[in-house]
């Protein structure tokens, strides 16, 4: 069996210099193509033979959509960009230290080095019962393995549950939503831009799908605005294994703060639903309260109520508490 | 080509997930088929309707100028079951051809209102209605076999007039009967594997195949009723069958209507106690 799930399927591989072709081939080859950015999550897939795609179209030759360039109004990242080069920018880490933070979180050196923003955000589920190729709803079956009496669902999600229980895996992810970031796609019919908490998509909506790309959709660039540049950040990543592994739970935080009153804040997390979650009651409730214990008390009991856990993920609803509280007071306050 | 979609179980197995969802379209094309060639049929052949005379005299005088036909209760059933139907249709299948919405849950709440509509209906004709009106008799198959014979040009009497239903809408009622209870009894268990607040969570309620075989029936069923509804609605607005679908709406048919099409003796009115408009009818409102 190893020797099989060392082997990737045949396919043909297709290697574009720009992302107008790259965005051709996928819209040509739609759902027969499948397109590898830093190639993390497509050769575990590839070579565990249970997707087998017709056309695999690989983006490392597209420079367009490498590299860190200022704008009139922020910082515009390519997606292809690597997690290193984010983790080590100046001025993401001056400007936007909770990207940085996000990264720098991301599995392992040798990992980042090869792992782009586009790919962090657009990776797939990690649930085991899906990526060892069960027929499940995300795969197009009929149950779900993991929400069942006896499933191994400690990783598992507390939000969002819609037959599918996966959470989404993402570091960035909440890092780039609480910086109000937007993800700019080339599709069919043109260039589009969504904000990036509306690039992610729930189960309720497409089960098959972590995120807005359809076939023929590529992610090219994410663009984030200077409005919160300079903020006051918090990320903070919890994970079994603390040298690589994928989150239990991550948090971010971009507050403005005038005399200790939070004038403004943003919150999100990740690894609790299918997709990253923006927790705006908390924020409401936190915004024009002080940056201290007592307000991030408020916002973690706020942020998870409705919270509804499987069996083995009990633990994820205090550690989100208590998470969303660091997120507004700081590791040592909140201690 | 494949009718539905296998997967690889857990253990090895070999199960069924679902029906392949191309049947969708085969269904909206059988509909439109069946429109097209019937729509073609009254306009080319145009065939007249010849019904026996009865023998009886029919005292029109004793008869309403509305003849009741269906209650109120009736209707509403009827409305409410159309209006969950649509629901479900639109919600199951609208997803599948790239609308993307939180359809499992309308889905599911519009499935518990169509099976108390269909409980309630079981009671009400079961009961209160005459039950067997809706049943095929030994005169609507003799005449089904006439009318056959008559289409292929050999000679046989003519049809008698329906009793309170056509033949085909006694037909109708018995394929919705069966693709309806098969959804509904399918779709009941499904429920057992997504999360409702109704019934606790078990999707290890019945074998992988069982429950494969469970979801290719629901689906079966499902784009069956595609075809189903076209069908009805399609027969509801063409003008010659409009009275029938007024009465749906108001409750009754006009007395020449009912006359012209409807056989007084298989489907009696009775004389009005006064004289209203309205009509006192010995209809039994289904």
């Amino acid at each position: 069996m190893a020797v099989i799930r060392d082997v990737m399927p045949a396919f043909d591989l297709l290697q574009p210099d720009s992302a107008a072709d790259a965005q051709k081939l996928l819209e040509q080859y739609g759902e027969d193509a499948w397109v590898m950015a830093g190639g993390l999550d497509s050769f575990d897939w590839l070579k565990d033979r249970i997707k087998k795609p017709k056309v695999l179209v690989d983006l490392s030759g597209v420079e367009e959509l490498k590299g860190i360039r200022a704008t009139s109004d922020g910082v515009e990242i390519g997606a292809m960009t690597t997690l290193t080069e984010i983790a080590n920018h100046p001025a993401i880490q001056r400007d936007y230290s909770v990207l940085a933070q996000a990264v720098e979180l991301v599995a392992s050196p040798q990992i980042r080095n090869q792992g782009t923003l586009g790919g962090n955000v657009s990776q797939d589920a990690r649930c085991w019962y899906y990526r060892g190729g069960w027929p499940c709803y995300r795969a197009g079956g009929n149950i779900c393995y993991a929400d069942t009496p006896v499933g191994r669902n400690r990783e598992h999600a507390i939000f969002g549950a819609n037959r599918c229980v996966a959470v989404h895996p993402s570091d960035s992810a909440p890092a780039l939503i609480v910086l109000d970031a937007k993800f700019v796609m080339q599709t069919p019919k043109g260039e589009r831009e969504v904000d990036a908490e509306d690039y992610f998509v729930g189960p309720e909506l497409d089960i098959t799908r972590l995120n807005i790309l359809k076939p023929g959709d590529l992610l090219t660039a994410i663009r984030i605005p200077a409005k919160w540049a300079g903020a006051k950040f918090y990320f903070e990543k919890v994970r079994d294994r603390n040298v690589w592994d994928f989150p239990l739970m991550n948090v971010a935080s971009a507050m403005k703060l005038e005399g200790g009153t939070i004038s403004d804040i943003r919150i999100a997390v990740n690894a609790v639903a299918p997709k990253p979650m923006r927790l705006r009651a908390a924020e409401d409730a936190a915004r024009g309260k002080p940056a201290n214990a007592d307000t991030g008390e408020m916002a973690g009991k706020l942020a998870v109520v409705g919270a509804v856990p499987l069996q083995f993920n009990g633990y994820k609803i205090p550690l989100m508490r208590n998470l969303v509280k660091r997120a507004i007071v700081g590791a040592q306050e909140a201690a | 080509m494949r009718f539905i979609t296998w997967a690889t179980s857990p253990w090895g197995q070999s199960v069924p997930t679902h029906i392949v969802w191309g049947l969708i379209w085969v269904a909206v094309i059988a509909g439109l088929f069946f429109m097209i060639v019937h729509s073609l049929y009254l306009i080319v052949v145009k065939p007249p309707k010849r019904f026996a005379e009865r023998t009886a005299e029919v005292n029109a005088a004793g008869i309403p100028e509305r003849v009741p036909r269906h209650s109120l209760a009736a209707r509403l059933f009827h409305w409410i079951m159309a209006a969950s139907m649509l629901t479900l249709l639109f919600t199951a299948f609208l997803p599948k051809v790239g609308i993307q919405f939180n359809w499992v849950l309308y889905h599911w709440i519009a499935g518990c209102v169509l099976t108390v509509s269909i409980l309630y209906h079981i009671v009400h004709a079961s009961f209160f209605l005459d039950f067997w009106s809706i049943w095929p008799d030994k005169t609507d198959l003799r005449d089904a076999m006439n009318r056959v014979r008559r289409f292929f040009g050999k000679e046989a009497p003519s049809p008698s007039k329906f009793a309170k239903y056509p033949l085909e809408n006694k037909l109708y009622h018995g394929a919705i009967m069966l693709t309806g209870l098969a959804v509904m009894v399918t779709g009941l268990f499904m429920m057992k594997r997504v999360q409702t607040g109704i019934f606790t969570r078990n999707p290890y309620l019945f074998s992988d195949m069982t429950w494969g075989l469970m979801y290719v029936l629901h689906g079966l069923a499902g784009v069956g009723l595609i075809a189903l509804v076209m069908v009805h609605v399609y027969m509801g607005i063409r003008p010659e069958k409009l009275p029938i679908t007024k009465s749906m709406i108001f409750g009754w048919m006009s007395r020449d209507f009912y006359l012209e099409e409807h056989d007084t003796g298989r489907w009696a009115v009775k004389a009005p106690a006064s004289k209203t408009k309205e009509g006192y009818a010995a209809s039994d409102g289904d």
